[in-house]
């Protein structure tokens, strides 16, 4: 394998990874801050995709729909969390399972209602389509490249909410102790619905950025919404350093295993069977990664940081 | 000379009888047929399903015997839910005759079974290989293809198209392995490399750099629904500038208009399009628009062809009556949309396979006939089959 693929692909694992990071950031922070486990956080990816295919076909601006994504997603999880998620909190894991869950289906068929369910279209804008030339030769698609950067980009900003500011303090206070911070005049419920709108925001906001090179249709949610569970129980849940961690590292085990494991098996086997084993064995390796992680560090990488 | 004539007279009553009896069970005789459709409606590859089941209502619509039932149930695309609904139809809801499943892994979990059970299976889509050959049952009927066909057309085609060094990749599932078997099967080239992709994969960003880096001089691929807009769009935003051709599942109507602009150009391979010139197809493309208000797609024609397999059959035999059902249904006696149509030994079909071109009319991204890849084609499994 040469050079340029290689670096090719480390490119790919890290723009699936801050990807990955901007979902998994959202659901880490929801589950630390408030100890929900929010199944419908892929509805919220799903809804952020569907306004910007609409406000794109409205407008033509790009930067229009990513703000409407931005928008719909934060406004959708705070009406959820008004509505519906405000009664979970006291309760079990399994009913909160089962209430978010249900909100994935309620999701699923009221945009097949509105939307139907055939894909919508969403594309590249001009000033970002085809690829360019990096130093030693890469071609790389310029719109990936901004995914990288926005990412990175949207993983500093959250830091610095966290540590610098102040709804960053009682976020923090928020998941030490609710009821000392609530004692302390913190008006905890109006503080939930912010962190749940910041969640919903970013998984929208990564829907948009996806669904622009991906289809945008009914269920996109779910299958991102599996690998950003395994990046938080990777990476600690509760702590955004271990989101990111844990993002890039699935993005480079998923993108990495998928290329070298079949050339790996090539080597010995016959070409077909080596693509089968190789592939088969390729998705299964982030869960293997897990399970390693796990067995050394029962609570996730940085799990005892939150 | 005198037993001749006899035997002459008798079989002309015989034949008039006959003949006046398939007048009299296509009227008021006609037994009622409980169908029980079983396909996907919800989630990821919902556009399919809803598609074969619009193009099956429409035919019992426009058929309007007033002696067919249908149930229809979602499979969400999971093969424990599909075989759940399969025992809850044949054990409670006691339907003659399923139909509607769209993948393949969700077929084997339900067809075998269901033949099994004496139910008459019609396969409006998937046709994995393993039903075709040692596999095939009496009771199975494929009405759209065997899973091979439409890539062994693709294959077929690249050598016309005079590609020596393809890129090949599909999903590790049966309907996957089935395609790149298919397309190596009629390509007489080289491979550049060869793929297999997780099912319901959405960034193909790695296959890409692969295919870049690879010296392919052209990328054949089988990745059906939303899998073949995300591979499309990425392809045409990675700058790689090979031809590419595929089966029609990636081009079809149905995902046409969110792939855009990437998709113009592509040729594909399919038995059906809504420009194949007869009767039946014309009337078949305006009915579906008039009543959906979209064009029909691949699997709504499959859907239609289906319904009207079994109305054909249903004017010939009483479902009760199960080898002269079969023998009706094997026959094929009804007006296919896609031209020529024909069961092979297998219960497959022997049909066309036409070479497609994606083109834009008005705001409108469909398909344009532009040649023929294979005739009268029928599977390789069939030789396998001992039916």
């Amino acid at each position: 394998m040469t050079f340029v693929l290689f670096a090719e692909q480390v490119l790919n694992g890290l723009q699936l990874g801050v990807m990955l990071f901007l979902m998994a950031s959202g659901l880490t922070l929801v589950f630390g801050v408030m100890g929900l486990i929010n199944l419908a956080h892929g509805s919220l990816y799903m809804i952020g995709a569907f306004a910007a295919a609409v406000v794109a076909a409205a407008t033509g601006s790009f930067l229009l729909a990513l703000a409407a994504s931005l928008a719909a997603a934060a406004a959708a999880g705070a009406i959820v969390e008004i509505l519906v998620i405000r009664r979970l909190y006291a309760r079990d894991h399994l009913d909160q399972v089962l209430a978010t869950f249900a909100l994935i289906l309620i999701f699923s068929e009221g945009t097949r209602w509105i939307f139907g369910s055939f894909p919508l279209y969403l594309n590249v804008p001009d000033y970002l389509a085809g690829p360019i030339t990096l130093p030693g030769g890469i071609q790389y698609p310029l719109y990936r490249l901004s995914l990288i950067a926005i990412g990175l980009t949207v993983a500093g900003m959250l830091y610095l909410m966290i540590a610098r500011t102040r709804l960053g303090i009682q976020i923090r206070a928020g998941e030490a102790d609710r009821e000392m911070i609530a004692a302390l005049g913190v008006d905890i419920s109006r503080l939930y619905t912010i962190v749940f709108a910041i969640g919903a925001a970013l998984a929208g906001l990564a829907g948009a950025l996806v669904g622009t090179i991906q289809s945008v249709q009914v269920g996109m949610g779910e299958p991102v919404l599996i690998l950003a569970f395994v990046v938080i129980v990777i990476g600690g849940i509760g702590s955004i350093k271990g989101a990111l961690v844990g993002a890039i590292l699935v993005g480079l085990t998923d993108t990495l295993g998928g290329v070298l494991l079949p050339r790996f098996f090539a080597t010995f086997m016959e070409n077909s069977s080596a693509t089968s084993a190789g592939s088969a064995l390729a998705s299964m390796l982030i869960y293997l990664l897990m399970a390693a992680v796990l067995f050394l560090r029962p609570k996730g990488l940085f799990g005892d940081a939150a | 000379m005198k037993f001749k004539l006899i035997a002459a007279a008798a079989s002309a009553v015989a034949l008039g009888t006959a003949m006046l009896g398939t007048a009299a069970t296509a009227g008021a005789h006609m037994s009622d047929v409980k169908v029980g459709m079983i396909t996907t409606l919800s989630g990821g590859g919902a556009g399919l399903g809803i598609d074969v089941r619009d193009g099956f209502m429409l035919a019992v619509k426009m058929a309007d015997t007033g002696h067919i039932e249908v149930i229809i149930e979602d499979d969400q695309r999971k093969p424990d839910i599909a075989v759940q609904l399969a025992d809850k139809m044949i054990q409670s809801e006691k339907v003659d005759i399923m139909t509607g499943i769209i993948w393949s892994n969700l077929a084997m979990a339900v067809v075998p079974s269901a033949t099994a059970q004496g139910k008459i299976y019609l396969s409006p889509n998937a046709g994995p290989s393993a039903l075709a050959g040692k596999g095939c049952h009496e009771n199975y009927f494929n009405v759209a293809w065997q899973n091979d066909n439409l890539h062994e057309a693709a294959g077929a085609y690249a050598n016309s198209a005079g590609y020596k060094n393809s890129f090949i990749l599909a999903p590790n599932y049966p309907a996957g392995q089935d395609a790149l078997t298919g397309y190596k099967r009629q390509y007489a080239g080289e491979l550049a490399g060869e793929l297999f992709t997780q099912l319901g994969q959405k960034d193909y960003a790695a296959e890409l750099a692969q295919i870049r880096a690879s010296d392919a001089d052209s990328v054949f691929f089988f990745l059906p629904g939303g899998m073949g807009i995300s591979f499309l769009k990425q392809y045409a935003d990675s700058g790689i500038d090979l031809p590419v051709v595929g089966p029609a599942f990636s081009f079809d109507q149905g995902i046409l208009q969110a792939v855009g602009d990437a998709a113009l150009g592509v040729v594909n391979t399919s038995q059906w399009n809504k420009d194949i010139d007869n009767a039946a197809n014309k009337a078949f493309v305006e009915a579906f628009q008039a009543e959906y208000g979209r064009l029909p797609s691949l699997y709504a024609s499959q859907g239609y062809d289906t319904a009207n397999l079994l109305i054909s059959a249903m004017g010939k035999a009483d479902i009760h009556d199960a080898d002269a059902f079969r023998a009706a249904l094997k026959e094929a006696d009804f007006e296919s949309v896609r031209g020529d149509f024909a069961f092979g030994n297998n219960h497959h079909p022997i049909q066309d396979i036409y070479v497609r071109e994606v083109i834009k009319e008005g705001d409108v991204y469909t398909n344009k006939i532009i040649g023929v890849a294979l005739e009268d084609h029928q599977d390789v499994y069939a030789a396998d089959c001992k039916m």
